[in-house]
């Protein structure tokens, strides 16, 4: 009891001491430290598990819109469950046999950390994105035992920024099924109308790769001409945006590549007998 | 004192507002102001901060030591900020995405730091709030105004919704791509501000200094 009322006294005397005086400065500094840094880390705690769901929904409705089963206010965890979710090693374009869960993998920081990211060097790294990572997670849609439609994450730099998005393959591996971009932060109404639904729609039924396995896809500097045989390989570039419209080529370019899903999609290509 | 509470919440909005006659947090202004929804959402963000930190501070004015006066007044804001973006980010996660930095960035915002020196410090917890809040306001309406604009004859939406159907969109309008890049929320707040410098005129700063006529005469 006397030690309490005591402390109040010294709390008491400290406060009624000059403001400039360097005792109470001192105490004045980690009181306010101590308070704030409690409210910031009450707050950044007690959200966390709202915030990480708003992530992962995130996703899930990104994946769920690139095959075309999004509905607004659908519920996304059960009709996220259609999905296989897997890990692929793109250098040997196999299945990684790894303990890691597919669900919680981190892809972006699995490219950043020294043993599951893979540095690219100035010929490999087509995207600019510097390093990749060595195991990537793919969403498989399957109608019975069949792959309906296979959804890959893919990225690279436009003109601002790196761009994030899906790529939907149909069930040869080669056509496009869909694309959505869920991250970027290109020039609103130029570069940022790589998010308009109506030039994505335009990918859909799109070829990616030739009689030879080469990556043929290109976005075209302008419009395409539907007459030409390349039209298939081809989607109109956005207009006033030509350096983003370069970065998604690039992207597809290496993600569907040697050094990106290229042996991956050949392996499952050879497993369904086409080419 | 009623009409002191009444002064500090409404003069900041026209009469003396922290962009157009303070000429202060103009970065954010060109930044979020693309479209509406986002303008929106850092409206009520740096209000709550600008509103907030003035109570807070002005709370604690009497125990702070001149010396790190800045830096506390910097700690008290920049928290609140980060309790502001984690609200965002598991409410209203679509716009949080879409602020990204802009919301981190409101602890460098000129309004918020100013108000809390020039105010905070030296009025009552209660003024200092609604003094905060009636600034915010003047940021809010300024910034509304600007991205009506500029998403309007940018993209012919507002709040995302088509209002002037777009040519590639198959509409008649062919947006002005200028509205959309940072340059263009310079011109609208310039143009705000002689609008409303020709409205009020007492809002006109004298001039520096007067070009000294020369007459023929002199120069012979």
């Amino acid at each position: 009891m006397a030690e309490i009322t005591q402390k109040k006294g010294f709390l008491g005397q400290l406060l009624q001491r000059p403001n400039d005086d360097p005792k109470k400065t001192i105490f004045i500094a980690i009181v306010l430290c101590l308070v704030c840094s409690v409210m910031v880390s009450t707050a950044a705690v007690s959200l966390k598990s709202r915030q990480v769901v708003n992530q992962k929904n995130d996703i899930r409705q990104n994946i769920l819109a690139v095959t075309g089963q999004f509905e607004p206010g659908m519920d996304m965890e059960a009709a996220f469950e259609k999905f296989e979710v897997r890990l692929v090693d793109l250098s040997t374009g196999q299945y990684a046999e790894t303990d890691l869960d597919p669900a919680t993998y981190d892809q972006r920081k699995a490219a950043g950390s020294p043993d599951l990211g893979v540095r690219l060097n100035d010929q490999e790294d087509i995207a600019s994105i510097g390093s990749r990572a060595k195991y990537v997670p793919i969403y498989i849609l399957r109608e019975g035992e069949e792959i309906q439609q296979l959804v890959i994450p893919i990225h690279g730099y436009g003109l601002w920024s790196t761009m994030y998005g899906f790529l939907s393959l149909g069930s040869d591996f080669n056509t496009i099924q869909g694309l959505r971009f869920y991250e970027h932060a290109e020039t609103p109404g130029l570069g940022g109308e790589i998010e308009n639904p109506r030039w994505l729609a335009k990918w859909e039924g799109k070829k990616i790769y030739d009689e030879n396995g080469n990556v043929e896809f290109r976005v075209a500097r302008g419009y395409v001409d539907n007459n030409s045989p390349q039209a298939e390989y081809k989607v109109d570039g956005l207009s006033g945006a030509t350096l983003t419209s370069k970065g998604v080529s690039n992207m597809i370019s290496f993600w569907l590549g040697e050094d990106g899903f290229g042996p991956y999609l050949k392996n499952m290509r050879s497993e369904r007998g086409i080419n | 004192m009623a009409s002191q509470a009444k002064n500090n919440v409404i003069d900041p909005i026209i009469d003396n507002n922290p962009i157009t006659l303070q000429v202060l947090g103009i970065c954010s202004a060109l930044a979020v102001t693309t479209n509406m929804t986002a303008a929106l959402i850092m409206c009520i963000a740096l209000t709550s901060v600008t509103a907030f930190s003035g109570a807070i501070i002005s709370l604690i004015r009497h125990h702070i030591p001149s010396s790190i006066r800045i830096i506390v007044q910097m700690t008290v804001i920049a928290s609140l900020v980060i309790i502001v973006d984690q609200i965002l980010k598991a409410y209203a996660y679509e716009a949080s995405k879409q602020l990204s930095v802009f919301v981190g960035l409101i602890i460098t915002n000129c309004i918020v730091l100013g108000r809390a020196e020039a105010y905070a410090m030296k009025n009552s917890p209660g003024m200092s709030f609604l003094d905060g809040l009636g600034n915010g306001l003047g940021y809010s309406v300024v910034l509304l105004v600007v991205a009506f604009f500029r998403e309007l004859f940018g993209a012919g939406k507002l709040f995302g919704q088509t209002i002037i159907p777009v040519a590639n969109e198959g509409g008649w309008y062919v947006p002005n791509g200028l509205m959309l890049l940072p340059p263009s929320a310079f011109f609208i707040i310039g143009l705000m501000i002689w609008a409303i410098r020709s409205w009020k005129p007492q809002q006109v700063e004298a001039p520096d200094y007067q070009i000294h006529q020369v007459h023929r005469t002199e120069v012979l």
